[in-house]
């Protein structure tokens, strides 16, 4: 670990490892520094992707597919089911395999990692640079950047060290846990959701297959509506009576912000991204492809700041400004949609379930289904339209 | 103040997330409280994904 770098990255998930090879093919030296003792691991994730969500950024390896998805079914509380043939691909991915490779792609251009590397502080000099104090290998050294990214995920500890707040409301969280299962009969090539307000209110149950007999399955239950029960009590409950002879392969835990971003993505030579920004589709909960474009344009932009000595945040809102006039522009659609859907009532999932009974996959779009859950709250529809065109 | 519960918790971060006075945090293999600034409002409760956190009037915590 040298003494300086153009660029510190902190955490070495997907936001963190795009921003990193971005900045440093834009030709400017780079550091990221992962806390954990390995990339990858461990995995807090559904890993479903689309197709197109990664070819933004990178080519897709096929290693990193578990499950080739092409097909969606919606659950009912009473156990009617809408299914939806889509033209977008999807995927299940390897986590581990693609988080992995990611930093390897990163390394391969010219960024240094280290693994259990943790920040403890940092403090800024009179050029404005930003004294980082890292504990390395039992170990506290003074690394100085120019830019520091924080890609610290949900913690968002970076940030709060500057003073930013980014403290979730209860209403904007997804407590979840979720198994690998092992034996059972599932569609191969479909995603299951299950909604209702019994197996994990304020969310839903996920089940996405990883072939061989294999599946995620898995609940959020919002942080507001969780009834004094936790996330592993809800799924617990969900596997008995819906999966009661799966193996349960892998545990895991984790938090999925469900909000909008930041308001402010960028200070004086700091930049925030992924789950540390919150920038996770708050409908869907997806965010790794939106970590990814995230990181792309903050190491871009970072290289050409650092080009143009010039860290200010002025600078630096390219970012913040390119973010919110794309996708950041679609997450507070589809905050408002989570919003509405968050608060919707078993006895209306049931109406919807029921008016899409007997339709043929082809016939039923993603954007109809939307539109029929907000039909009582108008204002919600052109949101609907806006955000799923296409769908 | 907040009790951990050493056996169950997944270290996920989720409740560091939601704590409005930043008196978690998590290290690769710990999470820590300061209860000195703790005020109490049960959030990190509520969310914690195994229910590994409780409140207790004083801290049971054995020492390490």
């Amino acid at each position: 670990m040298k003494d300086r770098y153009d660029v510190l990255i902190v955490g070495g998930g997907p936001a963190g490892s795009t921003a990193a090879r971005f900045a440093a093919q834009n030709g400017v030296s780079v550091c990221l520094l992962e806390r954990d003792r390995e990339i990858g691991v461990p995995v807090r994730c559904a890993e479903g992707v689309s197709d197109t969500g990664i070819r933004k950024i990178i080519d897709i390896n096929p290693n990193w597919i578990a499950a080739t998805i092409k097909r969606f079914r919606f659950h009912s509380p009473t156990k009617k089911y809408v299914d939806v043939s889509s033209n977008e691909i999807g995927y299940v991915f390897y986590r581990r395999i693609f988080d992995h490779d990611l930093a390897v792609e990163a390394a391969k251009s010219g960024v240094e990692i280290f693994t259990k590397a943790t920040v403890c502080g940092f403090t800024k000099t009179e050029d404005g640079f930003t004294n980082v104090l890292v504990r390395y290998e039992n170990r506290e050294r003074t690394v100085q950047a120019k830019i520091v990214i924080a890609a610290d995920g949900i913690e968002s500890r970076i940030a709060r060290m500057a003073g930013i707040r980014t403290n979730l409301a209860l209403k904007d969280i997804e407590s979840c846990a979720q198994v690998l299962a092992g034996n059972v009969d599932i569609d191969p090539g479909r995603i299951d959701f299950y909604l209702s307000e019994k197996w994990s209110p304020g969310g839903y149950v996920w089940v996405f297959p990883k072939g061989n007999r294999m599946a995620n399955i898995g609940l959020g239950v919002n942080g507001s509506m969780a009834k004094g029960r936790s996330a592993s009590e809800y799924l617990n409950e969900f596997l008995d009576q819906n999966f009661p002879n799966a193996s349960r392969l892998t545990t895991i835990y984790g938090g999925v912000p469900v909000t909008t971003n930041l308001s402010r993505l960028v200070e004086d030579g700091l930049m925030i991204i992924g789950d540390a920004a919150h920038q996770v589709n708050p409908l869907t909960g997806g965010g790794i492809s939106s970590a990814m474009a995230a990181g792309k344009m903050a190491g871009i932009v970072a290289a050409d700041a650092i080009h143009c000595g010039d860290i200010s945040r002025k600078k630096l809102c390219t970012y913040e400004n390119e973010w919110n006039r794309t996708i950041g522009k679609d997450y507070r659609r589809f905050y408002r949609l989570k919003e509405w859907i968050r608060n919707m009532t078993d006895k209306e999932f049931e109406e919807i379930a029921s008016a899409f009974q007997g339709m043929a996959p082809t016939d039923v779009k993603i954007s109809s289904i939307f539109r029929m859950a907000v039909k009582n709250k108008p204002s919600l529809i052109v949101d609907a339209i806006k955000v799923f065109a296409g769908f | 103040m907040i009790r951990i519960n050493r056996e169950i918790c997944d270290l996920c971060g989720v409740c560091v997330s939601v704590c409005p006075e930043d008196c978690l945090e998590l290290t690769e293999t710990y999470l820590r409280t300061d209860n000195n600034i703790c005020i109490g409002c049960r959030f990190c409760i509520k969310v914690c994904p195994v229910g590994a956190l409780s409140e207790v009037e004083e801290s049971d915590e054995r020492p390490l």
